[in-house]
């Protein structure tokens, strides 16, 4: 006998309507997590840091209440995105979809268009597209869209190795403090570090860049990487790049590590390095 | 302490201006970042017509988001300077002599700052809104066709610095030395 499922249809338009609305509300609002983190170490610091903190909660009150983007780098658009099984998307794709909401949003919210065609090339396609697009396929009949514009300064200071499995947890924090060490100062500290480890050589980046997902002051559900987290993120504080690479106490607000099972004979790890203007935000459809 | 002063004052009072002094910067100053830069370099190499004077001039690393209408300019915060560490020197013996970015510069960027007696200031990196409040005109003078690369003229007023590297080459980068 035959099974009648119910699906859900959701036609492209719709996902580009939410994303094009998404694209924007995010480079004004720095999320609450975020600004409390820096109100909070705000008070840890004195002289230029100081100021610095005090520069960046006031950029964030500016840009919320004019909608003015917080960073003229409004980003490379990543988007998370989780695809209840039960949905149809018609008149188009999640790609279509999500990347004509980004075409949109950048060219309607005067965003800054950051995206070149060719990368030696280097002709900008104006638009902002393509974005980068990452789906999971999930149980229900929703779709969730995690949006994640991320600065190239700071990515361009992340950095990726495939360490030996000997070289254990004391290889992977060298990697990422002498990563932080080598270009922290140049990605807008205060930083969010986000660490994969496992996987293999394409899949360790991913992990590490969707760790930033996570909310400061949220645990890791992993009792030994929390504290690994802790100590790592103590570690960087206490190298003295401080805000804007100017010296202090705070060079990062949290570390986030996310881990998967990898190869025998490998230790993949991979840093991706997040500005102060960690911008993120969700919807649902 | 804060110091405002005009870029004709900095300029003129250069020598005695020290690292890690705080400096609400008030003149005229020009976006060029790396495809700019090249452009500029490729110009100076073949003697070609410059898209504005080099000599004296203050560049800022910025590539503006749009101004929205009625808006003088978008969201226009500091790139990263190190990536422009490979075309300074040359600018520099081309007569600028005020670098504004963010983040540290090269050995040779700062021996090269102390040579040419220039000066490089920090802004900080990530208040774009704040700092497009001190911008009171922008005009779209060379490479249109770089989108938000192209190079800006701007007047700026009361624009919060920090003297990064001076001109005898000091530097307040924590860990680059």
């Amino acid at each position: 006998m035959k099974s009648e499922k119910a699906v859900r249809i959701i036609k492209s338009i719709e996902i580009s309507n939410a994303v094009e609305k998404l694209c924007a509300d995010a480079n004004y609002l720095l999320p609450a997590d975020v600004l409390n983190s820096l109100k909070e170490n705000s008070g840890k610091e004195k002289g230029t840091a100081k100021d610095i903190f005090d520069e960046i909660i006031k950029n964030a009150e500016i840009a919320e209440t004019e909608k003015i983007p917080l960073c003229q780098d409004t980003g490379s658009a990543n988007f998370f995105i989780k695809i209840g099984k039960d949905v149809v998307i018609e008149d188009g794709d999640i790609y279509s979809g999500v990347n004509n909401g980004v075409a949109e949003c950048y060219k309607k919210k005067y965003l800054r268009k950051s995206i070149v065609s060719d990368p030696l090339e280097r002709k900008n396609t104006g638009d902002n597209t393509p974005a980068n697009i990452y789906v999971d396929i999930v149980d229900g009949e929703n779709i969730e869209i995690i949006f994640l514009p991320k600065g190239g300064g700071s990515e361009n200071a992340s950095a990726l190795k495939m360490l030996e499995p000997s070289a254990g947890w004391d290889g992977v924090k060298d990697f990422v403090l002498n990563a932080v060490k080598e270009k922290g100062a140049n990605a807008c500290p205060p930083l969010i570090i986000g660490i994969g480890i496992g996987g293999d050589f394409a899949s360790v980046g991913y992990l590490a860049k969707k760790s930033l997902l996570r909310e400061i002051g949220s645990k890791n559900t992993n009792p030994y990487y929390e504290e690994k987290e802790k100590e790592l993120l103590a570690e960087i504080n206490k190298l003295n790049i401080g805000a804007m690479g100017l010296g202090g106490n705070t060079a990062a607000l949290a570390v986030f590590i996310n881990t998967k099972p990898c190869h025998i004979a490998s230790l993949p790890a991979a840093v991706n390095i997040q500005c102060h203007s960690c911008r993120r935000m969700t919807i649902k459809i | 302490m804060t110091k405002a002063m005009t870029i004709q004052e900095l300029l003129s009072n250069i020598k005695n201006i020290k690292a890690g002094q705080r400096v609400l910067l008030s003149g005229t100053i020009y976006t060029a970042r790396d495809a700019a830069h090249a452009r500029i370099i490729d110009l100076i190499n073949k003697e070609a017509k410059l898209p504005f004077g080099l000599k004296n001039s203050a560049i800022y690393y910025c590539g503006p988001a749009p101004a929205k209408p009625g808006e003088i300019i978008g969201a226009c915060g500091p790139t990263t300077s190190a990536r422009m560490d490979v075309f300074t020197p040359k600018m520099l013996e081309a007569g600028v002599k005020i670098l504004i970015g963010k983040g540290a510069r090269s050995e040779s960027v700062r021996d090269s700052i102390k040579k040419n007696k220039a000066v490089y200031m920090a802004v900080t990196g990530g208040v774009a809104a704040l700092l497009s409040k001190t911008v009171k005109s922008c005009e779209l003078i060379a490479f249109e066709d770089l989108g938000p690369e192209a190079v800006y003229k701007l007047e700026v007023k009361d624009m919060p610095l920090i003297v990064a590297v001076d001109s005898e080459g000091n530097n307040i980068f924590k860990g680059s030395e």
